[in-house]
């Protein structure tokens, strides 16, 4: 099939369905209101009801049920891909990914495999307030057999996208579970051509496995050494590569930025390599402090490089109710100017 | 060999190697915990005995039966149970979690169903026929993704007959503090044809589960069979609550063993016992002295 080139992440992704669905008359889509003409809350589905009317189904409203139900489906050599409409709705999945999709495998003794890829977009900013806003993905981090995958808004080498690749690549080559966290605000963000990002020196490391997830890592051409490596993935690490430039501009502070796309299971070399250089590292994310991606990561570092860590930082969300009321809700979340406050503490 | 003497024969592997597993947890040869199927003999052998090979099972908790009428190996089964590597499922899953073939189980309620429905979704788009038979339980009733998944079956019209065992216990729950209103209304609510039985009588079950079957093979339809049965075990090992006066009177009217074996020959009943006993007694020796497992 021939693709128009995608203009933001939302296209990607769009895009990599298409695309999945062609490839692979195994892969079915099941979710709630995804047919045209509404395609699904945030339209990531849109068109593909039309294109595909077999292989899309839209279901009521049984986030549980329909993530057991894949489950069923990829046990029995099916390609389900779900999408959770609101990333805080995971929590009703919880028991089919934790005691179900992650199991078969292991207590089936390798007899079985259930690669049930699971799309949800997390995040707030949108004035959606306490239920529809939180960024949850933290709660599956720890599940052993889940991948989890976050997107990068690249448009990179791909036809696709970079966003639309990886979950491409998911749909089709994953063999075991995984949980693709996307976000709202995302979404709508432009996909960075090589053009775009002249400015930088973009590197790109592919981390092998069943799906190529690559792990990216920016800083600025022109820039002496790194003095702080900053870490960060989907939504907020391009918030963090907006910091990286005003830092850069305002106050010559350099920065190195790593974007992992893997989140789970944590491979982190390349980030600890960067930490190598530069002795300080501060995580960026948009969950919630305690228990959070950021201490897992802290955690990991000063395991590989003990005192070669000489500073670190984390930076999350306040550990409240997200508020609809736009100011309270920007308090909460954290934006470019914390990450701007925060590496000026640190260097 | 005769049918009945069949079925017979299949019950009566049930019950042995289920009888032979709690007397031997006391030795400690198997590790964990375990349910046993005693007195729900004939729901396994009389529904499973219509099965088609590529046809797909998925069953709960209590496993054991529906595994061993499937056509499971005995000795495989108590290899799992003793955690070796020659069991089933490589001593991995143990009482609850096996498969083999078409065969799956799991320990968590009311997943299975859904497991249940996604397999039959994948029967149908496949277009090869094959059916999806799927066990639960009274007690499964109470978790609200059964009613998710029921929906699902019936808006999309997915081959599966789900199987109710209602042995009226749920761990130490009596279904009349656990389960309001009717069973059968439940699955009729979604659209469901739905047929209740209250038998222990594998020669009662049979027909009717194959009426079922064949509907759901036919007509790419899901069906309901409510089985009200009779527990005669404890829900593990030995937590049975229920009164000796209770439970003596369900031996005496629900055993599925004499309510068949009475109706055989005499001498073709103590062969076929005597056999089974024999058959049970060698698979449990051969998985004791494989590798691996608890020492």
């Amino acid at each position: 099939m021939t693709s128009p080139t995608p203009r933001t992440v939302l296209d990607s992704l769009n895009l990599g369905l298409h695309q999945a669905l062609h490839d692979d008359p195994r892969v079915v889509l099941l979710g709630e209101d995804l047919l045209d003409p509404y395609g699904g809350a945030f339209k990531v589905a849109r068109g593909l009801s039309s294109a595909f009317p077999k292989q899309v189904l839209t279901t009521p409203i049984s986030e549980a049920g329909i993530t057991g139900i894949a489950g069923g489906m990829a046990l029995r050599g099916m390609r389900p891909v779900v999408e959770i409409m609101f990333g805080d709705f995971t929590t009703l999945i919880a028991d089919q990914v934790i005691n179900h999709l992650v199991k078969f495998n292991g207590m089936y003794h390798g007899q079985a495999q259930a690669p049930v890829v699971i799309r949800t977009p997390m995040g707030g900013r949108r004035g959606y307030g306490p239920t529809h806003s939180q960024t949850l993905e933290k709660y599956f981090l720890g599940v052993p057999g889940l991948t989890v995958l976050a997107p990068f808004n690249l448009l990179g080498e791909a036809p696709l996208g970079a966003p639309g690749q990886l979950l491409h690549e998911t749909i089709l080559n994953a063999d075991s579970p995984a949980l693709f966290v996307e976000h709202k605000l995302q979404y709508l963000l432009k996909l960075h051509s090589a053009q775009d990002l002249a400015e930088y020196s973009l590197s790109t490391l592919h981390m092998g496995g069943a799906i190529d997830c690559p792990f990216y890592s920016l800083r600025l051409k022109t820039a002496p050494a790194a003095q702080i490596t900053l870490a960060a993935y989907g939504y907020m690490a391009q918030l963090a590569l907006d910091a990286l430039h005003q830092l850069a501009y305002e106050d010559e502070i350099f920065c190195e930025l790593l974007v992992p796309t893997q989140l789970a299971p944590f491979e982190l070399a390349p980030l600890f390599d960067a930490v190598a250089h530069t002795g300080r590292l501060l995580t960026i994310e948009e969950g919630t402090f305690s228990l959070g991606w950021g201490a897992e990561v802290l955690a990991r570092t000063v395991e590989a490089l003990g005192s070669g860590l000489r500073k670190a930082g984390r930076l999350a969300a306040r550990e409240g109710v997200i508020s609809v009321a736009p100011d309270l809700e920007a308090e909460c979340l954290p934006g470019t100017a914390d990450i701007v406050r925060r590496v000026r503490e640190m260097v | 060999m005769d049918h009945n003497v069949q079925l017979y024969r299949r019950m009566v592997t049930i019950r042995r190697f289920e009888t032979l597993l709690i007397d031997q947890f006391k030795t400690g040869v198997f590790p964990g915990t375990t349910h046993t199927s005693l007195g729900q003999e004939a729901n396994a052998v009389g529904v499973l005995a219509h099965l088609a090979e590529d046809d797909v099972v998925v069953s709960n908790h209590r496993c054991h039966g529906h595994f061993l009428a499937y056509g499971g190996d005995p000795q495989a089964l108590f290899a799992e149970l003793m955690g070796k590597p020659s069991g089933v499922c490589g001593g991995v899953g143990g009482s609850q979690h096996l498969h083999w073939r078409n065969f799956y189980s799991s320990g968590v309620q009311g997943g299975t169903v859904a497991m249940a429905a996604g397999m039959a979704l994948a029967e149908k788009r496949a277009g090869r026929g094959a059916i999806v038979v799927d066990f639960m339980g009274d007690g499964t009733l109470g978790e609200g993704i059964v009613y998710e998944c029921l929906n699902m079956i019936s808006l999309w019209q997915l081959p599966i007959l789900i199987v109710l065992e209602n042995n009226h216990i749920a761990q130490t729950t009596p279904a009349s503090l656990a389960v309001a209103g009717s069973i059968q209304k439940r699955f009729e609510a979604f659209d469901i044809p739905t047929v209740e039985l209250d038998s222990s009588d594998v020669l009662e079950i049979l027909p009717l589960a194959g009426d079922l079957v064949e509907q759901v093979r036919t007509n790419r339809e899901p069906r309901a069979l409510i089985i009200s049965t009779a527990r005669l075990g404890a829900h593990s090992k030995g937590d049975d609550t229920r009164s000796t006066s209770e439970l003596t009177g369900l031996w005496q009217t629900r055993d599925p063993l004499p309510i068949l074996g009475e109706r055989l020959v005499e001498e073709t009943r103590n062969a076929v016992e005597a056999d089974v006993e024999a058959v049970i007694q060698v698979a449990f020796e051969a998985a004791l002295a494989a590798d691996g497992g608890t020492q």
